[in-house]
């Protein structure tokens, strides 16, 4: 089997992992108490029958679930993701909206996350038992164990409201009307707090993941022999370790990079930045069916297309791994 | 200090005047600028005629108008309307409306838009309105500025009904002759006669108003722009208005806790006032229809056992007071000369015996609206736990919440609500026995049935004389705070944080849902 009809089975299937993904999400989403309508009467202050008979037959809850879910798969392969009760608009356009805020700051934090990740671990399993190696496991222990929302208040408190240093919210200075260079400078700005504090949290399990499968394939047997051929330790260190421990690390960013439109909800709230993890919590508070199921949807093939590339770049790092 | 402030301080000092105005007057203040508020959370549309919810109000308050405004003692002052009058029976209401009124697109403003409006789109989207419409049998315009209303019977509050969130005029030319008001294309680009116009809504970040040029009262509105930001975390915004970056915190916004710290801060102020009309008062719904709630003693039993000075105390930082009844001090027709409740364990447990209760476990649902309202939650629990009485908590978001009153699911929850003004619009409709009906949290929830209750509130809407409706409206607190349908908690203060450079930010009872027309920039 060649390489390019593997991907084409692979496509495949993720297709049709998306579509019971579908399903499922419907099904989950209506099983929670509460539907848009209850919400949206009671945002309003007061109801009567008539109004929310009006939203029901609008949004075409009074029909039974199992028509539901049918009209709602028969959409979603037309790439229809529906209208969003509450904003009036079509869910394509929401999610489209918010899509390069979050792909800006997860994006950001995952590339930094990696870099610095992968390094730190590098160095300390390189200097295995001294002082900087406790430094940076203690380091990665403690970002991986504070809860996110807390460091980027902290972050707020500091660099914003103490200090004045870092705009504390928003994706750009509102009412600045600023363009070209000084506007991408703002955007640095805003973005520096929301993606250094999600660079940490992941930073810190790239670390412990870099740091203990070094440690392990320094144990192995080439590397024995690498050594006593008597082979320069930096050499050794680069490309006889660190090639081959890379492995479970790249497992893990391609989960990452799949989870990372989702999964800035707390970053997002704490410095409203305008991304798909706050439109989705919104739209789960507010019931917002269509919209919800949209950012799921969108979400999971995010994962789906991220496995297939993490998969590709597994056949390049290690020839070994069979194409079938 | 800046020469201008210097002279401004001398001259007012010393009262010097103008051809009459005071220098100080004169002085102070300079149109333009910029303010920044804060919006929470962020509103699902801003078309006033469609969509009621508070942070929807308080951005649309800017853009659309009602008739008549609010002033703090809820008098009617005009707004579209230059004047009115009631006939003497009480029947016929003639409004005569302001002249070259414009609406945002540039089409003149004229009594068809009020009869449109009224008759044909709020009747169809605004369920509160519709409900309270049922006293009018018709609306007709006579000429241009002439809208008559006549009415079935006499209806006390009928001029409470013409404020902007109540009442707010849509444009007949956009609207007219479409099959579907709510799904229209128009209510994305709000289109109103008031001071302030939509100028750009990124959607998660922010709202930006601008100054409606051609407003039809001269140098109104003072401030250019109006940005109100999107900030979903509460810890968040108290950091956006601590760094400076916010210049207005419409209550509620950030918690209660963090109100007094932030007030502190220089050039900040903070005020409780243009919350006249709303009234906000929370309560304890206690389902009547179940055991033990069916028996009034048991009722009375938790009014006993509650410290609701504590709470206003702990929980809301002294921004509430503790409820005397169904009405709060603020609205029309007031008595304190009802039964007073104060914290008696001895008088609750005593009437839990009496009542019955097999000491069965009671569910409470807390509001989901933020920290004090779990913090009031846990002081009632505990204070019925002293009493005796078992209690479980009963976590949800707002639309289990919503989903769980709708379906009478519930032994117990916190709530609040507005009284607009007048027994009538806001009250009556939480003790009556047509309101008992399934499908939304802000009518008669507790299922409470009384038909001298049903018969004196009738008797108060359709009676117009003050007098006489304040005896109706005594015998009804007096009858309701014995029977205790609900377990009144607290008349609550929002209090709203603003920065000293704005001058008049409040000036109306409906406070920041009502516009910014008449705020300045120092």
């Amino acid at each position: 089997m060649n390489r390019l009809q593997l991907m084409l089975k692979r496509v495949i299937q993720g297709l049709a992992a998306i579509l019971m993904i579908a399903t499922v999400n419907f099904l989950l989403i209506r099983a929670a108490p509460g539907d848009p309508v209850s919400v949206l009467a009671g945002e309003a202050g007061a109801s009567d029958a008539q109004f929310v008979a009006q939203l029901r037959t609008q949004f075409g809850l009074d029909q039974p679930l199992p028509m539901q879910l049918m009209t709602y798969l028969g959409k979603v392969v037309q790439l229809d993701l529906g209208f969003s009760y509450r904003q009036q608009q079509p869910v394509i356009d929401l999610i489209l909206e918010r899509l390069p805020a979050t792909l800006l700051l997860t994006g950001s934090a995952f590339v930094l996350s990696l870099i610095m990740g992968v390094a730190l671990g590098a160095w300390s399993s390189r200097k295995v038992g001294t002082w900087v190696d406790s430094g940076i496991t203690v380091l990665a222990l403690v970002f991986y164990a504070t809860p996110l929302y807390w460091l980027a208040m902290m972050a707020v408190l500091l660099f914003t409201v103490q200090l004045n240093w870092l705009p504390g919210f928003g994706y750009f200075t509102v009412g600045a009307d600023l363009s070209g260079m000084a506007f991408a400078w703002d955007i640095f700005l805003h973005l520096l707090m929301p993606s250094l504090t999600l660079a940490l949290f992941y930073m810190a399990v790239y670390v412990r993941m870099t740091r203990s499968s070094m440690l392990e394939v320094a144990q192995m047997d080439f590397v024995k022999t690498a050594r006593a051929k008597g082979v320069h330790p930096r050499r050794i260190h680069h490309n006889h370790i660190l090639r081959n421990a890379l492995l479970p690390v790249v497992t893990l960013a391609g989960i990452q990079a799949g989870g990372m439109i989702g999964g800035a909800v707390l970053t997002e709230t704490v410095f409203s930045w305008p991304g798909i993890g706050r439109l989705m919590f919104d739209a789960l508070l507010q019931r917002d069916y269509n919209l919800l199921m949209g950012c799921f949807l969108v979400t999971s093939a995010m994962a789906v297309l991220f496995n297939l590339i993490t998969d590709f770049i597994y056949t390049l790092v290690d020839p070994r791994i069979e194409l079938s | 200090m800046k020469r201008r402030e210097l002279i401004q301080l001398t001259a007012s000092s010393l009262g010097l005047t103008i051809a009459g105005v005071p220098l100080s007057v004169l002085a102070q203040g300079k149109a333009g600028g910029t303010i920044n508020a804060i919006v929470q959370p962020e509103p699902p549309g801003l078309m006033l005629g469609i969509l009621q919810n508070a942070p929807t109000q308080m951005v649309a308050g800017n853009i659309y108008e009602g008739l008549v405004r609010m002033t703090e003692k809820l008098e009617p002052v005009p707004a579209l309307a230059e004047s009115w009058k009631m006939s003497d029976d009480g029947l016929t209401c003639t409004f005569k409306l302001k002249k070259g009124v414009k609406w945002h697109d540039g089409k003149p403003f004229s009594s068809a838009d009020v009869v449109f409006s009224v008759d044909v789109f709020l009747r169809k989207t605004h369920a509160r309105l519709r409900g309270n419409l049922g006293v009018v049998e018709s609306i007709t315009a006579p000429d241009a500025n002439t809208v008559v209303f006549k009415l079935k019977q006499p209806f006390g509050p009928f001029l409470g009904l013409f404020e902007v969130g109540s009442m707010p005029m849509v444009p007949k030319h956009v609207y007219e002759g479409a099959a579907d008001f709510l799904n229209h294309p128009a209510n994305n680009k709000p289109i109103g006669t008031g001071p302030f116009k939509l100028k750009e809504w990124v959607k998660g970040s922010y709202i930006q108003l601008t100054a409606n040029e051609d407003y039809h009262v001269p140098g109104v509105p003072s401030v250019k722009d109006v940005y109100f930001h999107v900030i979903p975390d509460a810890a968040s915004r108290a950091a956006a208005f601590e760094s400076g970056k916010v210049d207005v915190v419409p209550g509620g916004a950030v918690e209660f806790f963090d109100v007094k710290r932030l007030a502190a801060l220089p050039g900040v102020a903070v005020t409780t006032k243009g919350w006249e009309f709303f009234a906000p008062q929370s309560w304890l719904w206690l389902n009547n229809r179940r055991k033990p709630f069916d028996n009034p003693k048991f009722r009375q039993a938790i009014m006993w056992a509650l410290d609701r000075e504590a709470m206003a105390k702990i929980a809301w930082h002294g921004y509430a007071k503790p409820a005397m009844g169904p009405l709060n001090s603020s609205v029309k027709f007031y008595t304190e000369k009802v039964t007073h409740y104060k914290r008696d364990l001895d008088k609750a447990k005593a009437l839990i015996k009496e009542s019955g209760y097999n000491g069965q476990p009671l569910r409470l649902l807390p509001m989901p609206y933020g920290e004090s309202w779990m913090r009031v939650a846990e002081i009632i629990r505990q204070n019925l736990m002293q009493a005796g009485i078992k209690v479980e908590m009963v976590s949800t978001d707002v639309a289990g919440w919503n989903s769980r009153l709708n379906e009478w699911d519930f032994d117990m929850s916190t709530t609040y609500v507005f009284q607009y003004g007048d027994p009538a619009l806001g009250v009556a409709r939480n003790y009556i026995s047509s309101q008992i009906v399934k499908g939304s949290p802000f009518n008669n929830v507790e299922g409470y049935s009384n038909p001298k209750v049903d018969a004196l509130f009738d008797a108060g809407a359709r009676e117009i004389d003050p007098a006489k409706r304040a005896v109706i409206y005594e015998e009804v607190q007096k009858l309701l705070v014995d029977e205790v349908p609900v377990a009144w908690l607290h008349e609550m203060k929002f209090p709203t944080l603003y920065r000293t450079k704005i001058d008049n930010l409040i000036s109306s009872g409906i406070g920041l849902n009502d516009s910014f027309a008449y705020a300045k920039l120092k």
